[in-house]
């Protein structure tokens, strides 16, 4: 228990450190959620009202602009995001056939986390790599193009053996 | 300098293709066969084609590879660069090439946005300066006053292109005659249609472009502060304006007394958080203001009332990627090109069962049917031509009837085929029209803001009527219902995305009217995409 303290403590000191260097003005608002995201995974109520009151702006507002974009999540997700593309492009080449099979594997809900945690899967709109379609965006880094329904027992191996 | 050159291509769709890999390994064995000192690996932005993998170019000898794995590189580092003989079997066919190279069907050169992507260093400001780059900036502030770079810029009949394709130079006047303390230029780089990457690649191959554009709008609107708002998800994007910004003042051509001129601007990033509607420019400002991206009712327009309720102008990366090269030129070279209403060139993104996916950049005017086959290669695996979405998701859904269209900002009020961002979408008969209409309604209902009725209801509804046609419990009368939803949305919606929902929806029905009449009444999807319920509605067709 001490120890979730502990580290959430640094963490707030960390996004107290960033909101200090880039300014404290309202309009720094999506940049601050961005920070904190990165550092706490999602955005608790606690994280939400801590920056509100750095800001010095209503909860009710950081609340409206977490919940209206897309990026932000109030839930946590998995280790491993999966977001598989149903841009249009995507979608003719059978972006949502991929979606379906990691849906099966993992048997999860879309945007739900597995019970261990490791993996959740999301579906997005385009990631602007169109002529690799379909896309596959595991993080925010790992990019798979031309995903085929079969590849995804192997995409998803990789990441398992990685563990948590 | 050394004197082989190795130009390697890693934009984020050769990334994809294993280009990060490649690179590493080609450094390597360079290392490895004793070759730093005769050759040099620089990374460079697109050079458009992908279909046959990672693309490395070698200077002087201007040969073109395409690599595909490992192996490929360790033969071009041991044949090529070791002994100077061309790897033919690795080689790409120089007219693959000619098409990005020399683009035009007249052969001629018709590169101005993507002029220096896949040639440049990205990340070096002195490759870009090399290349004539700030020379445009250093023109208008040592010779011009900012009212001729707007007389330049109107001659010049350079549109937006960003799809609405408004008069660059026309905005720009109403923020230089808009009195304001503080005046603002933003550049949209929220690129955030289905389909399109091509902001993405001016980004990542030409971040320079860019900012010295918006420097030269500063002094031109009397603006003194700029913000690039660009997606979230552009991490090489992103890296590379950061950079390019980071050197410009660095050099002294961001900042305080630019040049010496006495004039100042300073320029920032500001990251998106995923929000399509974003793309709309005053939910883009709400945005940098670190709002909801909600759109605000207009007028007044940002040329008047923008960010922070001051003077503003937004204009797109590509439209901002054209300043330079007009303002060296001359109004009249840049008109050489295009049509009459529409100067210059357009980026398109090709995209879907076409052979050559990748961008390419011709001339405004050029034919659907000269995209798909000319350039784009034709349809993969011999496939019939069934549909095309041209301009993005918002954009018009034509069939083979419609491919002689010369594309430009007038073909769609002329013959219903748009422009808008650029993407050309190739789609085969394996492909449903109601269920790519229904794919395309699901993504405008989830974007929704969610501020206005008519959009907010109008998508949802949309959405009900074409999910019960692709369920085959679809009604003669749902046709004119779709028809009628998009008609409203389109009057009555507050911003661009509700209004624009109707030109895919009321394109695809009044194009492939029969494909939705046959999914009425049906057995099954004529298609075989549809998945019918077996529900009392088939027993009933059966008679």
């Amino acid at each position: 228990m001490s120890d979730t303290c502990a580290t959430g403590g640094k963490l707030f000191k960390e996004l107290d450190q960033f909101i200090e260097e880039s300014g404290s003005t309202p309009d720094r608002l999506i940049a601050v959620l961005q920070r904190a995201q990165e550092l706490f995974g999602y955005l608790s109520p606690e994280v939400q009202e801590h920056v509100a009151e750095k800001l010095k702006i209503p909860v009710s507002q950081v609340y409206g602009v977490v919940t209206f974009y897309n990026f932000f999540s109030t839930k946590p997700k998995g280790k491993y995001q999966i977001k598989v593309c149903l841009g249009t492009a995507c979608y003719v080449k059978g972006g949502d056939r991929v979606f379906e099979r990691f849906l099966e594997e993992l048997g999860v809900e879309a945007d739900e986390p597995t019970k261990d945690g490791l993996f959740s899967v999301h579906a997005v709109r385009c990631l602007g790599a169109c002529s690799m379609a379909p896309v596959v965006l595991v993080g925010e880094q790992d990019f798979y193009g031309k995903v085929k329904p079969d590849m995804v027992s192997k995409i998803l191996k990789h990441y398992s053996e990685r563990g948590a | 300098m050394k004197p082989i050159l190795v130009l390697v291509s890693v934009d984020s769709n050769s990334v994809l293709l294993g280009a990060r890999q490649f690179l590493n390994y080609l450094r390597e064995q360079i290392a490895e066969y004793n070759l730093s000192d005769t050759v040099d690996v620089l990374e460079t932005g697109t050079m458009g084609v992908y279909t046959q993998g990672v693309v490395m170019a070698i200077f002087p000898d201007d040969v073109y590879y395409a690599v595909k794995d490992k192996e490929d590189v360790h033969k071009i580092v041991t044949e090529h660069l070791l002994k100077g003989r061309e790897v033919l079997d690795l080689t790409l066919p120089k007219e693959k090439l000619k098409l990005f190279v020399e683009t035009a069907p007249v052969s001629k050169e018709t590169r101005i946005v993507l002029r220096n992507a896949g040639l440049i260093d990205p990340k070096s400001i002195d490759e870009y300066i090399a290349r004539d780059g700030y020379f445009a900036l250093q023109k208008v502030l040592t010779e011009m006053k900012p009212g001729d770079v707007i007389e330049v810029l109107k001659a010049s009949g350079l549109r937006g292109r960003g799809g609405a394709g408004f008069p660059t130079g026309l905005k720009w006047e109403f923020t230089a005659r808009a009195s304001a303390d503080q005046k603002y230029i933003v550049c949209n780089a929220d690129e955030g249609e289905p389909g399109t990457f091509k902001d993405r690649l001016i980004m990542e191959g030409d971040p320079h472009s860019v900012v010295e554009s918006m420097i030269i709008a500063g002094y031109a609107t009397g603006a003194t502060k700029g913000y690039i708002y660009i997606r979230g998800e552009y991490y090489g994007s992103v890296d590379n304006i950061r950079k390019a910004i980071q050197d410009a003042y660095e050099y002294g051509l961001l900042g305080k007394d630019i040049l010496g001129s006495g004039f100042s601007f300073d320029l920032s990033v500001r990251l998106g958080a995923g929000a399509y509607v974003c793309g709309e420019e005053t939910a883009l400002l709400e945005s940098i203001e670190g709002k909801s991206g909600r759109p605000r009712l207009k007028p007044p327009y940002p040329p008047t009332c923008g960010l922070f309720g001051k003077p503003t102008v937004i204009n797109n990366v590509e439209t901002l990627a054209n300043v330079p090269p007009i303002i060296l030129n001359g109004p009249d070279w840049f008109k050489s090109f295009g049509t009459e209403n529409s100067p210059g060139t357009k980026v398109f993104c090709l995209v879907g069962d076409v052979v050559r996916r990748g961008i390419v950049e011709v001339p405004m005017g050029t034919s659907v049917r000269d995209l798909i086959y000319r350039f784009g290669g034709g349809l993969i695996g011999g496939k019939e031509l069934y549909m095309v979405q041209t301009g993005g998701t918002a954009g018009t859904f034509v069939g083979v009837d419609k491919l002689d269209v010369q594309l430009d900002y007038d073909s769609f009020a002329k013959y219903g085929v748009s422009i808008g961002s650029g993407v050309i979408l190739v789609m085969s008969e394996d492909v449903c029209p109601v269920d790519v209409a229904l794919n395309t309604m699901e993504f405008f209902l989830h974007e929704s803001c969610g501020k206005c009725t008519p959009c907010r209801e109008g998508t949802r509804l949309a959405v009900q009527t074409l999910r019960r046609i692709s369920k085959g419990r679809g009604k003669k009368e749902d046709l004119d219902t779709l028809r009628s939803i998009a008609s409203v949305t389109q009057e009555a919606s507050l911003c661009g995305l509700g209004q624009s929902i109707t030109v895919p929806l009321t394109s695809i029905i009044d194009n492939f009217q029969k494909d939705f009449e046959d999914h009425i009444g049906a057995g099954s999807c004529p298609h075989g995409v549809c998945h019918f319920e077996k529900s009392r509605s088939k027993s009933k067709v059966r008679r």
